[in-house]
């Protein structure tokens, strides 16, 4: 363990920016975009060179810790603010002020028209910050503050066009559905802290050793439901389409790279919790299954393109969680995936994002077709991304995606099947609403607006858009190199190869399999998508129905959740004024009554006043005498 | 043949300053021409009130018992309180010098002729300077008084002065003069009590000291007719004196009917001077048979604590609502007389000290709300009052938030060193009533701060005047005292501490 002092700088450095640029306000409105620009570069900067600094030192030196200041202490409950810096969270700080400096840039000329650039980009700053801070947490309650943190950073990115009212709604939404999910990391700390006494990783991992088996499932489980918030996971899925209302570059950030997959982190950090116990593996396994077939199901029928992209997201990082669910060799392919995934999804958010700008904000796919004739920088970044998210090799994708896959197989026994099925069912439909989206908008004939006159983007917005390209291309074979991330990663996930012994299928076997069933999907969109009808046909499967309506994630809501608890909260209302304020109205009520009653007595007569005192003499002098016998 | 007694004069001078003011102000109302004597009053008493404070500051570190024969003892209690009564008495007489509410001839008889032409001449009597000095020159005794002798005629020099100034206001003077005669018939009653238990007291130790009834308990054991009789008797004149339930009764009427300068001034000072003796009393002189008095004493403070606590909250008068949350705080302290330790007096010396500066203030802001025919005491006119003028319905409301214990406040500091020395002696129920109490006190004092602020329509005939820069004073010293005890309570604890003991 190497002691540093530069971490916290990783965090002050954008909180810093955040807050000047709110607390100047108009002031800093011409500058404010370049500045905060300028702050997630030189974190990045700082990031790649901590980065090296780590590959220069060896094995247990290679974490770094940063003690930043005493926090809480009370009695033997002790936590400092202090950072940490090891194998796992480098990668995500890499990715996120990587992939953050770059939407940075790319927001410049995306949002050079609002009026509230500045704010945007102190709330992107923000952001950062919070992010940076929830991987650099020591201890869960550390972590805490930044899962916190990204949460109101989300909100506010949501909500940034507030002025519209479904937009403020559905910020509130995922507000909402977050809190839900924080509770349970909430709980999950409350529990260790019963359990270990500490909330630091070190101290838990070493806690969970000799911790029974039901504290241990009870930690993992509510870590799970915290993780099924931040992460848009069955079943506090719902809020991450909705988030869509917030602008482009903020779905590529926040809905898509980076926050959206804290959940993933959340879990591998944990991996020791997990580990131990089966029960709490299994309900991951069975969470990540079932998003990764709910998103893509839901992507199948979406006309938005960015909620098309936001299935996308969802069903992506089911298979992250699947992955961590199946043990220490997961951890490294969830995180591979994961950074693979922030490549070619953060640039096909953006892609989006241009097409959006060129079209007039218009998102409806059914209005685009033949963009690639007009925007052929976009196409060609975009592509490079779908290739990769549907696993061809030797994009990224291929990588990470098959891995999980395969994985999934190895599990063993009738889960091993059921778990590779829903992987492999997962990629041949995921085949299919990429490429839909590929050939709606790109392909076929303009079905545009007649005030559109798409155009190709500026270079502010391209050239991040083509690094991110090249990223989806290379990402999967860089770290899959000589089991690269697998080797890096070993020390946090404790990963023994032994578990390879027993393989379900050959690794060729399965890549077959799993291009086979893409193929299949990409056949079968294309040939579905050779017309596209300018309203969305009335006259489709229950299927495709219930896809539209986000399989009534919705209307189960709103039906279990939200009107009993309206009543409940109606009925608490009325409880609380007559129960409780009557209980206090009454007590109120006596007081008064005998106030008046002593009020009486005070009648101004001496001759009373004197028999009053005289009967108080014989009192006292009573009293005294009783105590005395 | 009889030998002139050996006195400390270094140590008695404090008294013997005020009483000399107090004198020189008698030949200054009988000789000095009309329109130099007010003035000339109030340069004499504040003097004489600020060297007697000197005098006391310097002899602050020494202790005797017997400074005048036996008779007084000097120690760190009976210093402190001294201090404090000279405080009060030194902000009291700078209210008191707006002579805007005293009878311009306090002897002609209301809706006499002789009234009319004193009014219409507009001169003004001052007596009221000299009496208040004479009724200070008591209270300083009353505290450190240690034979029944001298405390029975501390009690009467602190007594008979005040009888007086209760009945000089100027307006609705049948009311004033009404709780003067009130005051005057219920404090001899009282006095009567207090004189019949020191002679039961003899009778049963033989001595009028306080160390003979100590030594004479310690060598008979407590249980005799003569001394529960005498000590119920003697505990009367004092509770009467502190306004304790059930001897309370008079409290109300007294303070509502005295021109408010004094209810300030008597409230503050008569209450530490009575709590000094008391204190004392029962620490020195009934300590061996404490088992006797105590519980009847814890049963006393609590019902005295709820009384007023409950009482306050139907009074429609402000004056009498403040005199009825007076006697919720002699509860409060008699908590700390029956706990019984170092840390119980201590924190009824700052308590003291911390309600007398909140009580000056407080009257001494009521004397300011007025309308054409005088002072507005009725609580239903005071509606609105926080949006005419501000700063005074907010200093109103710094005190009754003290009065209430807020924290941040002097008042709260003072509960807490209270309801913390009484836990400490394990009087645990003392502290639960205290604390059910004060929270039955919040209730009033809050709701008159709502009126103040937030309730309805602005009373138009009401308005305050602006204060004399002596009343300004006295409000803003009183005012930054609460706040600055609140903040930095360690200010006077720590003094109140190193002069919490008492000499045998």
């Amino acid at each position: 363990m190497t002691t540093s002092t530069n971490l916290v700088y990783l965090i002050a450095l954008p909180l810093f920016s955040a807050a000047l640029l709110l607390l100047l306000g108009r002031i800093a409105d011409k500058w404010g975009h370049i500045f905060a620009t300028l702050i997630s570069g030189s974190v990045f900067v700082i990031g790649v060179a901590e980065f090296f600094a780590m590959q220069g030192r060896d094995g247990e030196a290679r974490a770094a810790t940063q003690k930043v200041f005493e926090w809480i202490s009370v009695g033997t409950f002790q936590v400092d603010a202090s950072l940490l810096l090891d194998q796992l969270s480098i990668c995500f700080v890499l990715l996120i002020s990587g992939v953050g400096t770059l939407i940075h840039i790319y927001s410049i000329a995306y949002m050079s028209h609002d009026h509230d650039r500045r704010r945007f980009f102190a709330y992107l700053n923000l952001f950062i910050a919070a992010m940076l801070l929830l991987v650099l947490g020591d201890s869960y309650l550390n972590l805490y503050v930044g899962w916190e943190g990204v949460g109101l950073a989300s909100y506010l990115l949501i909500g940034f066009w507030n002025q519209k009212p479904a937009y403020a709604t559905a910020a509130k939404k995922a507000f909402v559905a977050n809190r839900v999910g924080d509770l349970g990391l909430s709980l999950a700390i409350m529990i260790a802290f019963t359990q270990f006494g500490t909330v630091t990783f070190a101290g838990v991992k070493e806690g969970a050793s000799g911790a029974s088996a039901g504290a241990l499932t009870a930690i993992g489980a509510m870590l799970l439901l915290a993780a099924a918030g931040k992460s848009a996971q069955f079943p506090l899925q719902s809020w991450l389409g909705d988030a869509m209302a917030g602008p482009t570059p903020v779905s590529a950030l926040i809905h898509a790279a980076t926050m959206v997959t804290a959940g993933v982190y959340l879990i591998t950090r944990s991996n020791f919790i997990f580990d131990a116990s089966p029960t709490a593996q299994l309900m991951v396994v069975i969470v990540g299954a079932i998003t990764l077939l709910f998103g893509a199901l839901i992507g199948t029928a979406k006309d938005d393109i960015k909620k098309a992209l936001a299935a996308s997201t969802m069903s992506q990082i089911g298979y992250m969680i699947l992955a961590t669910g199946l043990g220490p060799v997961g951890y490294a392919f969830a995180i591979m995936h994961l950074l693979t995934h922030g490549f070619f999804k953060a640039g096909m958010f953006l892609g989006a994002g241009s097409v959006m700008h060129g079209m007039n904000d218009e998102v409806n796919m059914r209005r685009y077709g033949a963009i690639r004739k007009v925007m052929p920088i976009t196409a060609a970044t975009f592509g490079l991304g779908y290739l990769a998210i549907l696993g061809v090799p030797p994009f990224a994708g291929f990588y990470s995606k098959d891995k999980i896959i395969e994985t999934a197989f190895n599990a063993g026994g009738i889960e091993g099947i059921l778990l590779g099925g829903a992987t492999l069912l997962g990629a041949a439909i995921t085949a299919f609403y990429m490429t839909r989206v590929m050939v709606l908008t790109f392909a076929g004939t303009k079905r545009w607006d007649e005030n559109a006159h798409p155009h190709e983007s500026p270079i502010l917005m391209w050239a991040p858009m083509a690094i991110l390209a090249i990223g989806s291309v290379t990402s999967g074979f860089l770290l899959n190199s000589g089991s690269a991330l697998v080797n890096w990663l070993q020390p946090v996930v404790n990963e023994h190869h032994e578990h390879h012994s027993e393989e379900f299928l050959p690794p060729l076997v399965v890549s077959t399999m799993a291009l086979v069933f893409v193929a299949i999907g990409v056949a079968f969109a294309v040939l579905k998508y050779r017309t596209v009808p300018l309203i969305a046909p009335l006259d489709v499967s229950i299927f495709t129905k219930a896809a539209r309506k986000d399989l009534y994630q919705d209307s189960f809501n709103e039906a279990v959740l939200m009107r009993p608890g309206q009543k409940l909260t109606a009925g608490l209302v009325i409880t609380d004024y007559k129960v409780i304020d009557g209980l206090v109205r009454s007590v109120g009520w006596v007081i008064q009554t005998i106030s008046s009653a002593l009020r009486s007595i005070q009648n101004g007569y001496v001759r009373s006043y004197a028999l009053i005192m005289v009967l108080g003499v014989l009192a006292l002098v009573t009293a005294i005498w009783m105590v005395t016998l | 043949m009889l030998t002139a007694p050996k006195l400390d004069y270094a140590l008695l001078a404090p008294i013997l300053i005020i009483l000399g003011a107090a004198l020189l102000g008698v030949i200054v109302e009988a000789f000095v021409k009309q329109a130099l004597r007010a003035r000339l009053q109030l340069v004499i008493a504040l003097a004489g009130i600020s060297i007697a404070f000197g005098q006391l500051y310097l002899v602050r570190n020494e202790g005797s018992s017997i400074a005048a024969v036996t008779s007084v003892s000097i120690d760190g209690s009976g210093i402190f309180i001294q201090g404090a009564i000279l405080l009060f008495a030194f902000l009291g007489i700078l209210i008191i010098a707006d002579q805007d509410h005293f009878a311009p001839q306090a002897s002609a008889l209301p809706g006499s002729s002789e009234e009319a032409s004193a009014l219409e001449s507009g001169k003004q009597q001052t007596e009221v300077f000299p009496l208040t000095l004479f009724a200070v020159s008591g209270a300083m005794l009353f505290p450190i008084a240690t034979d029944f002798i001298t405390l029975f005629v501390a009690l009467e020099v602190l007594s008979l002065p005040l009888y007086l100034m209760v009945g000089l206001s100027r307006r609705r003077r049948l009311l004033s003069q009404e709780a003067a005669l009130k005051y005057f018939l219920l404090g001899a009653y009282s006095s009567a009590f207090f004189l019949f238990g020191a002679a039961l007291l003899y009778g049963y130790s033989g001595s009028l000291s306080l160390n003979g009834l100590t030594d004479a308990i310690r060598g008979s054991g407590g249980n005799d007719v003569f001394l529960l009789l005498g000590a119920a008797f003697l505990s009367v004149g004092l509770l009467f004196k502190i306004g304790a339930v059930p001897f309370h009764s008079w409290t109300p009427d007294v303070y509502q009917g005295a021109p408010t300068p004094i209810t300030g001034f008597m409230a503050a000072a008569t209450k530490a001077a009575a709590f000094g003796a008391t204190l004392r009393i029962f620490y020195i002189g009934l300590d061996a048979a404490q088992v006797s008095w105590k519980p009847a004493i814890a049963v006393i403070a609590v019902i005295t604590m709820i009384f007023g606590s409950i009482a306050a909250i139907s009074q429609r008068d402000i004056k009498r609502m403040l005199a009825l949350s007076s006697i919720a705080h002699t509860g409060f302290v008699l908590i700390a007389v029956v706990s019984l330790n170092k840390s119980a007096l201590s924190a009824t010396l700052f308590y003291l000290v911390a309600y007398g500066l909140a009580t000056i203030g407080a009257f001494g802001i009521v004397t300011l709300v007025r309308d054409s025919a005088g002072e507005v005491t009725d609580i239903n006119r005071w509606v609105g009052l926080g949006k005419k003028s501000p700063l005074v319905a907010a200093v109103f409301s710094l005190f009754l938030l003290s009065f209430a214990g807020i924290p941040l406040t002097s008042g709260f500091v003072g509960k807490f060193a209270i309801f913390s020395a009484a836990y400490e002696s394990g009087n645990i129920y003392l502290v639960v009533a205290g604390v059910l109490s004060s929270a039955i006190a919040v209730f009033f004092y809050l709701r008159l701060i709502l009126m103040l602020f937030f309730a309805g329509e602005t009373n138009g005939s009401v308005s305050v005047v602006i204060p004399s820069v002596l009343t300004r004073i006295a409000i803003s010293i009183s005012a930054i005292a609460t706040v600055v005890l609140g903040l930095a309570p360690s200010l006077l604890l720590d003094v109140a501490q190193n002069f919490a003991y008492f000499l045998r």
